[in-house]
């Protein structure tokens, strides 16, 4: 019961801020939702609900290892949110706020969906309502991301329909009864139709890789990421990406149920790698510090990939890398956002000397850079360690050495960015700081705590998500 | 009956063509309008008993894709008042011959895939193919908005096609819940094709090109 809360308080709240009044007002009701969510997230971590809410919604193992980071991370976006939106009183809030809260009521529901059309309906309507929070700008910019953001998207998503229909005509093919929920297709195993679970797999990873950003259907990202609010960025590199993340996952264990898990796990370790070197020489040559995460979205989404491509442990190191992303993505693009507040600019030519602008923002920002790109002791460093450990278990060498390769052109091409921004003379643009723009506790809070928990998440990860995580594994792993 | 079905999925095929040698916006507007009603007739035809469900389906199909959706893209190509021509990123000639190539490797993959018994005689995972690969050539050999909308509604109704091989065994309810997310989508882009258009003065993508490395 307290799974369908999860989806329907968020929902609720878009409407009451549909309906609210005041634009003053208005932004509270993201912090108190995402407060309330929050709550009832780590609920479901504390208490598992020994069968799932519903054969097509419910709190399962998966749901569990990976909800409660985009909730904490909602929290954090919810309270840098009302400071953030009271700097832009010229900006309507109502539908930007409306939309913010559907998206999470919507990504609660992805995660849960345990059936095929249900997991669809929840991934498209995400996107949907992400449109309004990309253009909230209203600048010629952003309405060319939007843009983009809406065809390459939407065409993402309707070949993910499609893969979604040739994996119900496998099963009933297979003498199925047209059960989708992914328990039943799983149970039918060997039974599905190969060609067609083939085709289905082939069009869903494309479909919902489309929305994670995997090379090279990451296009719409670096646009997106760059003309959206800091708050919204976050939200798209750590709460929707893994949405699609766990889409992946829940279709994967079909396929290897079916008997094409090798092909699967050998596709999505290519298309993983790959994506990292297309991020690393991305990351290479960007001057746009906005862009810059975004490309390093595409990275860890890679990451991620040749994670679950390498199953049992390199898949529980992903999961651990989800809750790493979520929090240091977070923490980048808030502490981004007071950079570019202040700046009043996004690239390297002019953009410098932040440190002696916005001392505190800079140094959260340059603290995230170490975070992201591995340096212990943040979790990144230890799921990343975990993965290159499983690569080498498991007899991939050459994977592990091109993904420390890549690791290593990032860490270029990112502190190349980073030290550029905050190193330096500040320009003359950047040294009258607009008063409204300086630095409260209220913007660096949210930051400081997420950067925080990915420290904590490194140096001592709480054995409740150690066990949830091994949870999830089993029950993506094929076996009695 | 699996006649009559053959007959409207060769006449949606037919219409991916006419779609892709059109010269003028409103009539590839009309186009897909015209598609979407044969599209959302084929339902009462698939089934053999009356259920509220499946007429309530159709029904909103032929109403939103051949009426709601082409009216509102025609006001967004009014209020824009841009010029009907298409320009053509891929010319009208090579599109059509690329798109009945399309086809007949459609047809021919159809029979190369495995189906059941009662759709071996069925156009339909022919026709659903050929227009998604129509749809996604609109997409990307036409340069005006609302051109690219009309191409993505054409491979949503190639997606639609293939649902219906499904319409037996599938709870309409998913169907359903689908056309919404659908509708919704169409309308979030009506409103974004408007706002670039205010923005910048022109419906022409070849301009959306601020945003690069």
């Amino acid at each position: 019961m307290n799974e369908l809360l999860l989806l329907l308080l968020p929902l609720a709240a878009a409407v009451l801020a549909a309906l609210w009044p005041h634009d003053r007002s208005r932004p509270w009701l993201l912090p108190a939702t995402g407060t309330l969510h929050a709550g009832l997230a780590f609920g479901l971590l504390l208490h598992p609900p020994k069968t799932p809410f519903h054969d097509w919604l419910g709190g399962d193992p998966l749901a569990r290892a990976v909800l409660p980071a985009v909730s904490l991370l909602f929290l954090a976006c919810a309270a840098y949110g009302v400071p953030y939106l009271r700097l832009r009183p010229e900006r309507p809030n109502r539908v930007f706020i409306a939309g913010f809260l559907a998206a999470l009521g919507l990504i609660s529901a992805a995660h849960m969906a345990r059936h095929l059309g249900v997991l669809w309906i929840a991934v498209e309507a995400v996107t949907l309502c992400s449109v309004p929070l990309i253009h909230f700008n209203n600048t010629p910019r952003a309405f060319e991301a939007t843009w983009k953001y809406l065809l390459v998207g939407g065409t993402g998503i309707a070949l993910s329909l499609l893969g979604s229909f040739c994996l119900g005509y496998s099963s009933l093919h297979g003498g199925g009864t047209g059960d989708l929920t992914f328990a039943g297709l799983a149970a039918q195993g060997t039974g599905l139709s190969r060609p067609w679970v083939l085709a289905a797999w082939s069009l869903l990873l494309v479909g919902y890789g489309t929305k994670m950003g995997l090379a090279p259907m990451h296009t719409w990202k670096p646009d997106a990421y760059g003309e959206a609010p800091g708050i919204v960025g976050a939200m798209l590199a750590g709460g929707v990406t893994t949405v699609a993340f766990t889409a992946v996952l829940r279709v994967r264990a079909v396929v290897e149920a079916a008997g094409a898990g090798v092909v699967a796990n050998r596709t999505l370790m290519a298309i993983g790698l790959f994506s990292m070197l297309v991020a690393a020489l991305f990351l290479l040559s960007t001057r746009d510090f906005k862009r810059m995460l975004a490309y390093s979205s595409v990275e860890h989404m890679g990451i991620l990939s040749l994670g679950a491509a390498l199953g049992g442990a390199g898949l529980w190191a992903a999961f651990f890398h989800v809750w790493n992303n979520s929090m240091t993505k977070g923490a980048l693009f808030l502490s981004a956002g007071n950079i570019r507040r202040a700046a009043g600019g996004r690239t390297l030519d002019e953009v410098s000397g932040m440190s002696l602008v916005t001392p505190r923002s800079a140094a959260l920002f340059l603290a995230g850079l170490f975070a992201i790109t591995a340096c212990p002791p943040f979790g990144p460093f230890f799921s990343e360690l975990l993965i290159v450990k499983s690569a080498f278990a498991t007899g991939h060498g050459g994977a592990a050495a091109m993904f420390l390769g890549c690791l290593l052109l990032a860490f270029f091409g990112l502190t190349r960015v980073v030290f550029g921004v905050v190193d330096g003379r500040p320009k003359a643009a950047a040294r009258r700081v607009d008063p409204r723009f300086r630095e409260t506790l209220a913007v660096l809070l949210p930051p400081l705590v997420l950067l925080l928990l990915a420290l904590g998440l490194g140096l001592a990860t709480p054995e409740l998500l150690r066990e949830a995580w091994t949870a999830a594994v089993k029950q993506l792993s094929p076996g009695p | 009956m699996s006649d009559w079905l053959n007959l409207l999925t060769g006449l949606a095929m037919g219409l991916n063509l006419v779609a892709l040698g059109t010269s003028r916006l409103p009539s590839l507007i009309r186009v897909a309008a015209v598609q979407g009603m044969v599209l959302g007739i084929m339902p009462l035809v698939i089934e053999h008993e009356f259920r509220v469900m499946v007429v309530v389906v159709s029904v909103a199909t032929v109403v939103m894709k051949g009426f709601v959706i082409p009216a509102l893209l025609r006001r967004a190509m009014r209020a824009a008042n841009i010029d009907r021509d298409l320009h053509p990123l891929i010319d009208f000639l090579p599109s059509l011959l690329l798109g009945a190539a399309g086809m007949i490797a459609a047809v021919l993959l159809a029979r190369w895939l495995p189906l059941l018994p009662e759709h071996q005689k069925s156009l339909l995972v022919a026709g659903s193919l050929a227009s998604v690969f129509t749809g996604l050539l609109l997409l990307i050999g036409r340069s005006k908005a609302i051109s690219q909308v009309c191409g993505y509604l054409i491979l949503e109704n190639g997606i639609y096609l293939f649902g219906l091989l499904l319409i037996h065994s599938v709870p309409l309810l998913v169907e359903g819940g689908i056309l919404l997310d659908l509708t919704v989508a169409v309308f979030v882009t009506g409103i974004i094709v408007d706002r670039i258009q205010r923005a910048f003065d022109s419906l022409d993508t070849r301009k959306l090109t601020v945003l690069r490395e």
